[in-house]
């Protein structure tokens, strides 16, 4: 066995959609060795209950996130102006995901 | 599908499936009919059920040996998911050979009170892979062989048996996916998977003649648009593998003469010292508790 052998698999984060309308969620994270495996094991790990119609992989390194260092400069300004929100209107019953 | 409301025509109403666990499922036998189908003798349905449903429990066996064991936990996942999609095809199998036989035999019945000598598999789903180049080339020829005949299967005059062809259709084509995924990605990497994909290959490819040596049973059942006989599923068998290992890098596989173990086979119940072993592991609790319930 080589050294090569042992390296780990990269991670990739999984995106399932539920349901074919409404917008793919993250579920979880895996370890494969390209695109191609990732979709495979997240068919695997994640859909097994039926969860899902429609499945992303995505690289981890590939994610760029905002760093808890970001927090008050990102999220803190939103919190009291409560007029952006959407609750001064009347939502008809027939929609059903807001 | 209305077109009144945009939404709703997006999302469905009837159901809980919104989120984390669907609840959709479907039994692939509701309101098929039963009833043995004309000028068939129920004998023959019965050995022919157990013969297909024989090979998914078998090769299911052998993959649940693999959990805990395997290279990585997707790929566990993976083999584990493989083995349970035909242990749900043995049990309707088996099922329906015990409700055409009549004598109050179930599924777990024929699974665990039989003797080797009452198995109808082929002999190939009794091997042990001794490595992981092995279970995927054994994987590879199993489900590409059943692949093939699950398929025509769903065209069976027996409608059971259609449907469970049909239903298996869906898994099977997964199952060959992944093992010829692995196949390529090994004879396809490095020079020591390369070797080691090439010694398994080789190592199954002569077994895999038995697969297309009808039984008498199955050419009866064949004649009367029941059963399939094995031996039309040669060439689709040999394309899949002949592409695969194209892609692989390996040499493609030999022509296969359709001699069988000296005329008799896993089909009449002759088997190796592998099948006793599978079955004194599969049947130990059954038999030490008879009529457990847990």
């Amino acid at each position: 066995m080589s050294d090569e052998i042992k390296h780990e698999w990269p991670l990739f984060e999984v995106f399932v959609r539920a349901k074919r309308g409404l917008n793919h969620v993250h579920v979880g994270s895996l370890r494969a060795a390209d695109h191609e495996m990732a979709l495979h094991h997240a068919r695997d790990l994640y859909t097994r209950r039926n969860e899902g119609v429609s499945i992303w992989v995505v690289r981890s390194d590939d994610v760029v996130s905002s760093g808890p260092g970001d927090k008050d400069a990102f999220f803190a300004p939103s919190g009291d102006k409560a007029y952006r929100h959407p609750t001064y209107y009347a939502i008809p019953d027939s929609v059903p995901h807001i | 599908m209305s077109f009144d409301d945009a939404y709703d025509a997006l999302t469905d109403h009837d159901d809980d499936t919104r989120w984390a666990y669907g609840t959709g499922f479907a039994d692939p036998l509701a309101g098929v009919p039963t009833a043995v189908p004309d000028g068939v003798d129920p004998a023959d349905l019965v050995a022919y059920s157990l013969m297909l449903g024989d090979d998914a429990l078998v090769m299911s066996h052998r993959l649940q040996q693999w959990v805990t064991r395997a290279p990585e936990l997707e790929d566990e996942m993976a083999i584990a998911n493989i083995g349970l999609d035909l242990l749900g095809q043995a049990r309707l199998l088996l099922s329906r050979a015990g409700e055409v036989e009549g004598a109050g035999r179930g599924e777990d019945a024929l699974a665990y009170l039989r003797d080797p000598a009452g198995f109808r598999n082929v002999r190939l789903a009794e091997l042990a892979a001794e490595d992981f180049a092995h279970l995927v080339a054994h994987l590879l020829v199993f489900a590409t062989w059943r692949l093939a005949l699950l398929d025509r299967l769903s065209a069976s005059r027996d409608p059971v048996l259609a449907a469970i062809g049909a239903k298996g259709v869906k898994e099977v084509t997964y199952h060959r996916e992944y093992a010829a995924g692995w196949v390529v990605r090994l004879g396809d990497g490095t020079e020591v998977s390369h070797a080691r994909m090439r010694a398994a290959a080789e190592a199954i490819e002569p077994l895999a003649g038995e697969l297309f040596a009808p039984h008498e049973i199955e050419l009866r059942l064949a004649a009367a648009g029941v059963a399939v006989d094995p031996a039309t599923l040669r060439p689709e068998f040999d394309d899949v593998l002949t592409q695969v290992h194209q892609l692989a890098t390996l040499p493609p596989p030999p022509a296969r003469d359709a001699v069988t173990t000296s005329g008799a086979s896993g089909r009449d119940g002759i088997h190796g010292p592998e099948l006793a072993e599978i079955l004194a592991e599969m049947q130990e609790l059954a038999r030490a508790i008879p009529g457990g319930a847990w």
